[in-house]
Formats: C-alpha cells, sequence, structure tokens
C-alpha cells in the first residue's frame, strides 16, 4: 500500500499500541514480576514494581512442595503422546480424503468437525465410570487416549488443508515412473508434508497441554498435569502470591514459549483452513 | 486419477479414523443416555431402577437449571461480544506502522497460550481479592472502598478471564484476515474521496465477515465448556450466581454422586449445543462456500 506515513503518525500509533499490549500481557507480566519476590513484598502496598529484593527462592519451594518436575513430565507425556498417537491414526485419513476423494468426503470432513461440537460434559459420567471400571482414574494412559480422541476432528482436518495443497500432479508424475504406494508416500509425499505435519503438532501440543476439563476431573495425585497441579493453588494458605505466581510460571512458560512460534499455524489450524 | 487400488487403499486407510471417531461419539453418549433414565446414585448402591424421564423432570424442576442455561448464554454471549469487537479494533491497530511490531504482537497473543486454571488463579487472587488484588488498591487510590468482584459479580469477572484469555485468539485471525484485503480497494476507495470510517464500513467490515463467522464458530465450541475458571475462582457461586450447564452436570454427577440427574443434564447440555450448531454451521456453511 503505497500511502505516506507521516512520522508522527508512526509515533502515535506505536505509543497506544504499545500501551494496549502492555495492559493486555500486564497480568502474565505481573506474574512474573511476583514470582521473583518474597511473600510480604507481594502484597506491598503500594505495589512494587521493579524495587524489590530479587529471589528465586519461590521456583524453589514450589518444586518442592509440590514436585513441579514430576506434573510436568506427566504434562509432557499427555500432550505429546496423545498428539502423535492422534497423528498415527489421522494421517492416513486426511491422506486418502486429500489425495482420493469420493463423493462423500465433505460430508465425512463436516461429521468428523461435528464430533467436537459435543460438549464434554455430555459423557463426563460415561468416561469418568469407564475409567473407574477399568482401574484407570488417576493415570496418563486414559488422558492420552482421551486427548487423542478428543483432537482427532482437528487433527485430520489440519492435515487435511495441509495436503490438499499439494498438487496430485507430482503424485501422479511418481507414479508414472514406476513409485509403488509406498515409495511415493516416503519419498514424495513426506517431504512436502513435513511442514503442514509439524505446524499440526505444534498446535496441538498446545492445545493438549492448556486442556482442563478431563485433566481435572479424571486425575488425582499421580497422574495430574500442570494444569491439575495448579488448581491445587486455589485454596489460600496465609501468603502465598509468591508461590503461586511461581508455579503460574513454570506452568506456563515452556508452552509460551512454543506458543510465540506458532502463530501462523495456529491461525490456519484453528479455523481448518477457512481464514488464510 | 485414482484407480481402484489406490481407492480400496484410501478406504482403509479411512476407516480407522471414523470409526474411532463413531465409537467416542456413540458409546459414552449411548451411555449418557441410557444412564439418564435409571435412578442411580452412587452413594445408594444396589439396584438402578429404570425411571423414564423422571430425571429430566427433576433436572428442569430444579431452580439452578433456569440459571445455569442463562448464565451459559450471557457468558457465552459476552466473551464472544467482547472479543469480536475489541479484536476487530486490535487488529486494526496493530496492523499500523508501528515500531517493535512484532514484540507488541507476541505480547498481545500471550494470553491465548496460558492454561485457564492459571489465568484464572492469577486474575482471582491478584486483581480481583478485594484485600490484596491491584484493583483493590487502585480503588483505594481514587478513594472507593475495594469491590469483591468474585462476590458481588461473579459472572462479569469470569467474564473478564475467558476474554482476556480469547481477545488474542480473535485479534490474530482478524490480523490474518486484514493482511489478505485487497490493496487495490482501499487506493480506489481513496481516489474516489471515501473517508476513514466509510472505508471501515464499506470494505473492511465485509471483507472480515468471513473471519468473524469463523471466530465465532471455534470460540463458541470452547466456550460453551468453560469449567476450570469457574472451578477455581467462583466454584459456580455464590449460591449458583455463577453456575453454568456445564459446571451444574459436574456439580450433580461428580459431588453429588447423583449419576442419573447428571446424566440427564449432560443431554440436555448435548442438545443445546447441538442447537447452537446447527445454526453456526448453517451460517458458516453459508460464508465458507462462497
Amino acid at each position: 500500500m503505497a500511502r505516506q506515513v507521516t512520522n508522527r503518525y508512526r509515533v502515535l500509533v506505536t505509543l497506544a499500541a504499545w500501551c494496549v499490549a502492555l495492559t493486555l500481557s500486564f497480568p502474565i507480566i505481573w506474574t512474573l514480576l511476583t514470582s521473583f519476590k518474597t511473600e510480604i513484598e507481594a502484597i506491598a502496598s503500594p505495589p512494587k514494581f521493579f524495587s524489590f529484593d530479587w529471589t528465586i527462592e519461590n521456583y524453589f519451594i514450589v518444586q518442592e512442595r509440590s514436585d513441579y518436575f514430576h506434573h510436568f513430565w506427566n504434562s509432557v507425556v499427555i500432550a505429546i503422546g496423545s498428539t502423535l498417537l492422534a497423528l498415527v491414526i489421522a494421517i492416513p485419513a486426511a491422506w486418502s480424503m486429500a489425495f482420493v476423494p469420493g463423493r462423500r468426503t465433505k460430508d465425512i470432513l463436516m461429521w468428523m468437525l461435528s464430533t467436537k461440537m459435543m460438549p464434554a460434559v455430555g459423557v463426563l459420567i460415561p468416561i469418568y465410570l469407564l475409567c473407574k471400571d477399568f482401574g484407570l482414574l488417576d493415570s496418563r494412559i486414559a488422558l492420552v487416549t482421551i486427548l487423542m480422541l478428543m483432537n482427532l476432528p482437528i487433527v485430520i482436518w489440519m492435515l487435511f488443508t495441509y495436503l490438499k495443497e499439494i498438487p496430485g500432479e507430482i503424485l501422479e508424475a511418481a507414479r508414472m515412473d514406476g513409485a509403488n504406494l509406498k515409495n511415493e508416500i516416503l519419498y514424495v509425499l513426506v517431504p512436502m508434508a513435513v511442514p503442514g505435519i509439524a505446524s499440526t503438532l505444534l498446535l496441538n501440543v498446545i492445545l493438549s497441554w492448556n486442556e482442563s476439563f478431563w485433566t481435572l476431573n479424571l486425575t488425582g495425585a499421580n497422574a495430574a498435569p500442570l494444569t491439575a497441579f495448579i488448581a491445587s493453588y486455589s485454596s489460600p494458605e496465609g501468603l502465598f502470591y509468591a508461590k503461586l505466581s511461581a508455579a503460574s510460571i513454570m506452568a506456563i512458560a515452556p508452552i509460551l514459549i512454543l506458543g510465540w512460534f506458532s502463530q501462523k499455524q495456529l491461525v490456519r489450524g484453528l479455523t481448518f483452513g477457512a481464514v488464510k | 486419477m485414482s484407480t481402484l487400488h489406490s481407492r480400496r487403499a484410501a478406504k482403509v486407510m479411512l476407516t480407522p479414523s471414523v470409526l474411532l471417531l463413531l465409537a467416542w461419539m456413540v458409546i459414552p453418549l449411548g451411555m449418557t443416555l441410557y444412564f439418564s433414565t435409571l435412578r442411580y446414585n452412587l452413594l445408594m448402591p444396589g439396584a438402578t431402577p429404570f425411571v423414564g424421564f423422571e430425571n429430566y423432570y427433576w433436572f428442569f424442576k430444579d431452580p439452578a437449571f433456569g440459571v445455569s442455561v442463562l448464565n451459559t448464554l450471557i457468558l457465552v454471549g459476552g466473551v464472544l461480544i467482547t472479543t469480536v469487537v475489541g479484536g476487530v479494533l486490535l487488529a486494526l491497530l496493530l496492523e499500523q506502522p508501528i515500531f517493535g511490531k512484532g514484540i507488541a504482537r507476541i505480547l498481545v497473543i500471550s494470553p491465548f497460550f496460558v492454561m485457564p486454571t492459571v489465568s484464572a488463579l492469577v486474575w482471582k487472587n491478584m486483581f480481583f481479592n478485594p484485600v490484596n488484588g491491584l484493583f483493590a488498591y487502585v480503588a483505594k487510590l481514587f478513594g472507593f472502598p475495594p469491590f469483591d468482584f468474585l462476590a458481588h459479580a461473579p459472572l462479569f469477572s469470569v467474564i473478564v478471564i475467558v476474554a482476556w484469555q480469547w481477545l488474542p485468539f480473535a485479534a490474530l485471525i482478524f490480523i490474518t484476515s486484514l493482511q489478505s484485503l485487497d490493496s487495490d480497494q482501499i487506493e480506489a476507495s481513496q481516489i474516489d474521496g471515501a473517508s476513514k470510517f466509510q472505508r471501515f464500513i464499506y470494505i473492511v467490515v465485509p471483507h472480515l465477515t468471513r473471519a468473524m463467522t469463523v471466530v465465532v464458530l471455534i470460540q463458541t465450541i470452547f466456550l460453551l465448556g468453560i469449567f476450570a475458571e469457574l472451578l477455581v475462582t467462583t466454584g459456580g457461586g455464590p449460591g449458583v450466581a455463577s453456575t453454568n450447564l456445564t459446571f451444574l452436570v459436574y456439580v450433580r454427577s461428580l459431588l453429588q454422586f447423583d449419576v442419573g440427574a447428571g446424566a440427564a443434564g449432560g443431554i440436555v447440555a448435548v442438545i443445546l449445543a447441538n442447537i447452537v450448531a446447527f445454526f453456526l454451521i448453517r451460517i458458516i456453511g453459508k460464508n465458507l462456500e462462497a
């Protein structure tokens, strides 16, 4: 857009944008700052912004008190496990719908999307009782399976929109040259599909990491991921803002950083390719 | 293009996904439906007799039911309005030629990646708390008595928390959509002497309709099931003032162990979601075809 922009205008919008950006992210910044305070300073009035005795003690207390790394590992296993499992099941499905579309492909896709509309609470009781009967309450296996099923439609949709953009002619050419199905997939399709698969993986790890209906309802002390670990800080006990802040930062930091890298894929993935 | 061979292979590859999703839909939903017709309480072991629609009858007669449906709609509606309007404004602002745009964008987007339990607890304790919260401090600064948000405006507070989480998502989608705005059209309108406001109403807003539809659909799916935010902030209270349908079913089934009533509530939630989804998918379908 060839528009003349005066410097004054630039400065003004920059100021406005930064004010808004800092306001919106303030709760996170404030949590980060508070995590380095002592409990007394955390509730000081007037609030202290930078002039306090910085300490990292809270992080050690959190680890010691509620075993952060145990829950962190649960989160990793559940988020990555469910995503990988979903990918293994979804890749063939997305491949077949993208390259060998039938009359009913569109219907199947819409139906898959519609399964996402089912509110989780509608199946809370059976899932809870099934887990109880099979002795899977508070187990990572149950959560990996459930989150996999929950995200499967999104994974298939995302992969489908990516794979669809690979021109079919290339595959045909490979076939003409005598490639069989295995070679076609391994040497032609996979290299071209890797970026799409990677961003699907990224987005679904983020979604699973933050999922907090099933993780809160189906876990106790053992399999609780970070979402449930944080919930244990919900009942106040004396002065706890600094510890709460440290625990919060530890819970969100890994995925926050991943998230920054996934901005573009996020839009595509969560809108099922409808907004580009 | 496809041979018979590849057609068969395609079917085989599609089958596991379809079967899994079908099972995931049919089995638990069928069980919920079945439980909803039984008198079944985990605290009262023994027979679970068939009672027909009795659970539904009591669930509908429960005063908490009407409140929770209304709360669900207020929550979803409140967050949708805030995020769509705010998201468009935010996107327009971030599309301006600003210094340090990349970092500003990262700051704006960050709340979306914060897990619900964390954002709810941070807001509850460090902002809304009437004694030590920042809002109480600001109120005192201006000579007002501190306001206990979660006790006196629980639904509003939850809307603030959830809208804070979803605003970045809406903004991000609108930014993406704005980038595909046809610059020729803008230039033509400038030559024709359209004002900034006219340009916004007649060019930008129509262009964003599709993105808005998508934002509404996706967010509604997630917002109907708000749970963690309520669990760690208000616990659905005071009373049932901030209980939505999801939370009500949770209370009935996992706290009061009344499987029958909880299942009936679950089915009601599914029906409600389907009504919303029916309209949304129609609107979306129309929008996406074009």
